[in-house]
Order: C-alpha cells, then sequence, then structure tokens
C-alpha cells in the first residue's frame, strides 16, 4: 500500500480521512514498513467498514491487517445499536470464535530433553487433526449439543474435561451468555456431532513451546512464565457448527440487507442491523459457536493433559488465558465522555484490555490481559499484555498475528511440506501432520514476520511484549 | 513422500472432444479460489465442483463407491453457485465425504445433481485442508461471449 494515500499522525498511526460515504476515518496502526507491504485491499475494505450505519470513531486496523471478506483481516469496528449499527458475517468471519489457549506445563525446556520424539509422536498419534479424522468426544442428543452451546468451557469442565481454575482464565469465564441454541441449525448441529475435541487444519495448530526470552519481567512474573519454562499453545476454532453458521449468515445477510435499506459498498460486507429479527438471530448463533469453540479448545486441553500424564508424569498444566480473535463482542467504552455500549467486531484481532478492567478475571486484573499471538509454525509466537493506552486508542484491540505473505499457490510452488519438516527438524523443531501439502501451504516462509507486527503493536500503544515462545513440537492438519 | 498435488494445481487439459470444460485454481491472500467453466452453467458447476474437490485432494484418485444427491434453489445464479459448494462442503465435512465426478442439472435457478465418491481415507486421500465455506469474494457466474459459461469463487479453508 502507499503510504503517501494516508495521513501520518504518528510512526505507527495512519489515517484514512472520511471521503465519500465514509462516516468516521480509517485509523491503521502499522511502521512504515508494514503499511508499505499491506495489500491495496486493506485500504478499500477499512474504508468501505467505515461506511456502515451505527459504526463508532473510527474503521481501525491492526499492524497484521490483510485482505479478507467484506472487513480486513486485522480489522476492528464497534457498532451502537441506538444508531442503526449493524453487524456483519464478514466482521466476525466463518470460523467464530477461532483462538488462542496458553498453558504453562510446570517443567523447563530442559526436563524434555531426549523425550521430544515420544511426545511429539504421542500427541500427533492422539489429538485429532485434518480433514476425516472424528473427536473422541460424541454429542449424541440434541439435549447434549444445546447444552454444550450454553455452557461454552464451563460445560466442558462440568463434564470432567478440565477444572473450575481453567474457567477463571478464559474469556467470558467460559461461557458466553446470551447463546440461543434455538437459532442453530440442524446442518450445524450435524456437522459438528463428530468434531468435538479436534484441531481443525490449516492454520490451526497445538504447539509444544519454550519460552525463550522475556520483555516485561513484572508482567511475566505474574503470568507465572520463566525464561526456559516449556509451554502449550493450542490454536482452533468453533469447528463445523460455527462454519456452517458463518456459510448460512452470510447468504441470509446478502439477501437481506438491500430489504433494509443497506447500500452496501461491497456486497460482502453482508450484514443487517443489529435490532433485526436475522441480526438477533445471528448473535444467538454466533455466541452459541463462541461457547463450541470454548468448549473444544476446553476439550483439547484435557486430552493434552492426559498425553502429558503419561510421557512426562511431572507435568501440571494450567491455564494462563484463552483468547479468541474471530467475534463479536458487546462491551462498554467511553465515548465522547459517555459510557456507551457497542458491539465490538474484531476480524482476525484480538481483545487487548489494559490493568483494571472490570471484565479481566480477579488475578489478572491488575496487569492486564494476556494478548497470545502466533507466529508461524517454525518461527516464534508472543504473549502481549493489554494497555490501558490500547483502550482509548483502539478499544482495547491488538493484533493477532503474522498474516501470510504469499497465498497458498504460491506457497505450494516455493516449498514441499518434506522440505520444510526436514528443516524444521535440522533446528530441533518436530512437525508432525497428515499432509505435505498442508506443511507447505504453512511454510514459515509463507508467513509475515510477527516480530514487526508486535513490535508495532507496542509502539502503537494497543499492547507490550511480555515473552517470546520458540516452537519445539508442532502438531498440524 | 511428495504430495501428488505439488506443483501442480493449475489447470487441467479440456477433453479430447470439442466440449471444452474444465478447471482451476486461482490464488487469493489466505485462502483459495475455485474456477469452473463448460459449454452450459451446468457443466461449469461441475468443473467447479471438481475444483472444490481438488482443495482438499486430487480428485482423480477419489473412487466412485456411492452416490449421494443435492439438490439446491436460490434467487440467483450467484447465490446457487454458493449454495452448491456450501453443499459440497457441508456433506464433505458431516459426513466425511469426497467426490470425484458431479452429474449437474440446473434448470433457472434450480440445481439437481448427482455426486459420486466415497467416504474420505485420509491415508489414500491425503486430505490437505479442511475447506469452511464459500464466500462472495471473486463470486461470479457468467456466459463469455464465446459461449463458454464459468463459475468462481473463493473458498475459506
Amino acid at each position: 500500500m502507499d503510504s503517501g494515500r494516508l495521513t501520518q499522525k504518528t510512526p505507527t498511526e495512519w489515517w484514512i480521512e472520511p471521503h465519500g460515504a465514509m462516516r468516521v476515518p480509517g485509523i491503521l496502526f502499522a511502521s512504515e514498513a508494514l503499511i508499505r507491504g499491506m495489500d491495496d485491499k486493506v485500504f478499500e475494505q477499512v474504508s468501505n467498514v467505515a461506511t456502515l450505519p451505527g459504526i463508532v470513531r473510527a474503521s481501525y486496523a491492526m499492524p497484521d491487517a490483510h485482505w479478507g471478506y467484506g472487513f480486513p483481516i486485522g480489522g476492528v469496528a464497534a457498532f451502537d445499536p441506538d444508531t442503526g449499527g449493524v453487524i456483519s458475517v464478514g466482521g466476525v468471519g466463518f470460523d467464530i470464535s477461532c483462538g488462542v489457549r496458553l498453558l504453562r506445563t510446570g517443567m523447563r525446556r530442559s526436563d524434555l530433553r531426549g523425550n521430544e520424539r515420544e511426545l511429539a509422536e504421542e500427541l500427533a498419534r492422539v489429538i485429532p487433526v485434518g480433514v476425516g479424522r472424528g473427536g473422541h468426544v460424541r454429542l449424541e442428543d440434541a439435549e447434549q449439543l444445546d447444552a454444550m452451546l450454553e455452557g461454552g468451557a464451563a460445560w466442558a469442565v462440568a463434564r470432567g474435561y478440565g477444572t473450575k481454575a481453567d474457567l477463571d482464565a478464559i474469556e467470558e469465564h467460559g461461557t458466553m451468555h446470551g447463546a440461543e441454541p434455538g437459532m442453530v441449525s440442524e446442518l450445524a448441529r450435524r456437522r459438528q456431532r463428530d468434531q468435538m475435541g479436534t484441531l481443525g487444519s490449516g492454520n490451526h495448530y497445538l504447539e509444544v513451546q519454550s519460552v525463550s526470552e522475556l520483555f516485561d519481567a513484572s508482567a511475566a512474573g505474574r503470568f507465572a512464565l520463566e525464561e526456559g519454562d516449556l509451554v502449550v499453545s493450542i490454536h482452533s476454532g468453533s469447528r463445523g457448527l460455527g462454519h456452517q453458521i458463518g456459510s448460512e449468515f452470510l447468504r441470509r445477510m446478502t439477501i437481506e440487507a438491500p430489504r433494509h435499506g443497506l447500500q452496501l459498498p461491497d456486497r460482502e460486507l453482508a450484514c443487517v442491523p443489529i435490532t433485526s429479527r436475522s441480526g438477533q438471530a445471528y448473535l444467538g448463533a454466533m455466541r452459541a459457536a463462541v461457547n463450541c469453540a470454548l468448549a473444544n479448545r476446553q476439550v483439547l486441553t484435557a486430552i493434552v493433559r492426559e498425553v502429558f500424564g503419561r510421557v512426562a508424569p511431572g507435568a501440571r498444566l494450567t491455564l494462563l488465558y484463552d483468547v479468541s480473535h474471530n467475534t463479536c463482542n458487546v462491551e462498554k467504552h467511553r465515548i465522547d465522555g459517555h459510557v456507551k455500549s457497542l458491539f465490538v467486531h474484531r476480524k482476525g484481532a484480538t481483545r487487548a484490555f489494559g490493568a483494571g478492567h472490570p471484565d479481566l478475571p480477579a488475578h489478572l486484573r491488575d496487569v492486564g490481559q494476556p494478548v497470545l499471538v502466533g507466529g508461524s509454525m517454525g518461527t516464534g509466537s508472543y504473549v502481549l499484555v493489554g494497555t490501558d493506552e490500547g483502550m482509548t486508542r483502539a478499544l482495547g484491540s491488538a493484533c493477532h498475528g503474522a498474516g501470510r505473505a504469499m497465498s497458498r499457490h504460491q506457497a505450494l510452488r516455493q516449498f514441499t511440506g518434506r522440505q520444510i519438516v526436514a528443516d524444521l527438524a535440522a533446528r530441533g523443531i518436530l512437525i508432525r501432520s497428515p499432509s505435505p501439502r498442508g506443511v507447505a501451504e504453512e511454510a514459515p516462509g509463507a508467513y509475515k514476520d510477527v516480530t514487526a507486527v508486535v513490535d508495532a503493536a507496542e509502539q502503537a500503544g494497543l499492547s507490550r511484549k511480555v515473552a517470546r515462545l520458540e516452537p519445539v513440537i508442532c502438531i498440524k492438519g | 513422500m511428495t504430495s501428488p498435488l505439488q506443483p501442480s494445481i493449475v489447470s487441467r487439459p479440456p477433453p479430447p472432444l470439442v466440449t471444452c470444460a474444465g478447471w482451476e485454481h486461482f490464488p487469493h491472500g489466505a485462502d483459495i479460489g475455485v474456477r469452473g467453466w463448460g459449454p452450459t452453467v451446468a457443466e461449469a458447476f461441475a468443473q467447479a465442483g471438481l475444483a472444490l474437490t481438488a482443495v482438499v485432494c486430487e480428485p482423480r484418485v477419489v473412487r466412485s463407491r456411492d452416490v449421494v444427491e443435492i439438490a439446491c434453489r436460490a434467487p440467483s445464479l450467484e447465490v446457487l453457485l454458493v449454495d452448491w459448494l456450501d453443499a459440497i462442503i457441508y456433506r464433505m465435512a458431516a459426513e466425511r465425504r469426497i467426490f470425484g465426478e458431479f452429474e449437474v442439472r440446473i434448470d433457472g435457478f434450480e440445481l439437481r445433481a448427482l455426486a459420486h465418491g466415497e467416504i474420505i481415507d485420509a491415508f489414500r486421500h491425503e486430505p490437505a485442508v479442511e475447506v469452511k465455506g464459500a464466500t462472495l469474494t471473486a463470486l461470479e457466474v457468467t456466459e463469455k461471449p464465446d459461449g463458454r459459461w464459468c463459475a468462481q469463487c473463493v473458498v475459506d479453508v
């Protein structure tokens, strides 16, 4: 993207001044180098989102922004239901509540030396990954499924897939309120039946990592992270149920938008008023899908704990935090001196509340929310912390990952799965995946530099770096 | 063990007779574009279905062990394409199927099809990725000046 099209306010804050039908400015947080590397569609999509009714303050883009569906990936936009605000499927994504959780193991990286292969093989054998592989938990009847859709991670914990302490470390305390299982179609239910406790494919992963560097000793101490610690990250979403809901409501909103008088600059911005029947139906279904994702990551956690229990009996896996990066949440924000309840879309962006926020669990309230940012398989990931400044700059939002640097098609032309696995093994990183093509598409070289992204987020005041994590074992679909 | 698909997920040569139908992928950011073309809109849809299969695995390794009926109706050809691809995606996800051949009939904006395939076998098919849904990105169903129909969109993986 040509940075000359933007007004630079600070080294990491760039505005698209309102023009045409834009109701608010576009605000992009990124270094100049990241801006230059962004595709031009980001400019168009940030501008388009800014035209939507009821949008409040700005249409935001995080440092990892790239071309999405209507909304850019890395897009954040809040809407006021009292001024005709809309809700958009593209602003949430197909993989509703795709997110990450980080588990401490109580082990040091050195404790695993010599047993990496055994752990990798066991995780690969037991974790259901990829296409066609069913989960261990089958939801047989509608009642069970409804209970899961209403209860989320709390449902899973009540069934023995974790502890109450886990719930204290999950957004929404493990249960998204306002879920309406009645809004979830029969097809979505059937699509989920065999997928409970599965990882998925594409950019989903389960990674055993070591804490390689600390940047904020105080926050790291509060997160109980030390250099040399062994940790586990799980990146997965709402599986078939979420995807089916995304598809069904994309169709519904595409057809209905004109009936609400919405003149969309891009039909991919399919949306409806929040207060409309379809808007409320989507909210009910989307929240159910969030619970499905939270339950799914909780079940995966139980599976990982079971594997560690056999391979590394001294380990004790505790949850640092679980964040979603494809959601629409109702949040209170101070806008022009008034506190308003807004519907905040974050598509490929993470909530990043600062210290003192009442929605944070008590044990983290004085330090701020952990923000988990995945790099690529083979490169580092980061733990960040939300800032107070970020609350006013970007409605308490931060980046979520590195973003792709090339298409899957290009990645397949440049890389082979076999070579990637061999190269990473030579660096001491074990990749386990049933799909060589999937590995090639997810090659480290196909992604941008996550360090540049988190550095820009810090410079922009959205979040602060706490720790860097290096991969040891990566399980992929 | 190199995937049989690398590096060649590109166009398929048309069959030797006159009909000129085929499929290909086109690149898009984080996801994949599927495109089918043929002398009729129904054939273009059938080819788009093969392009969708090819996102997951090579269509030629899929055996025709059973057949599934698919029917959809939409307010336009474009939405019909999204519905068609989503119906295939649903069966791949919920029924763990993969399809290697499609027979499609389209009447106005109504589609009826027979999808030939089998239950997915992780070892034989080596599925690369799970498709989440069809999107409106690059969504087009058009008749070209030479009479060929083209049906395409990006799918989210």
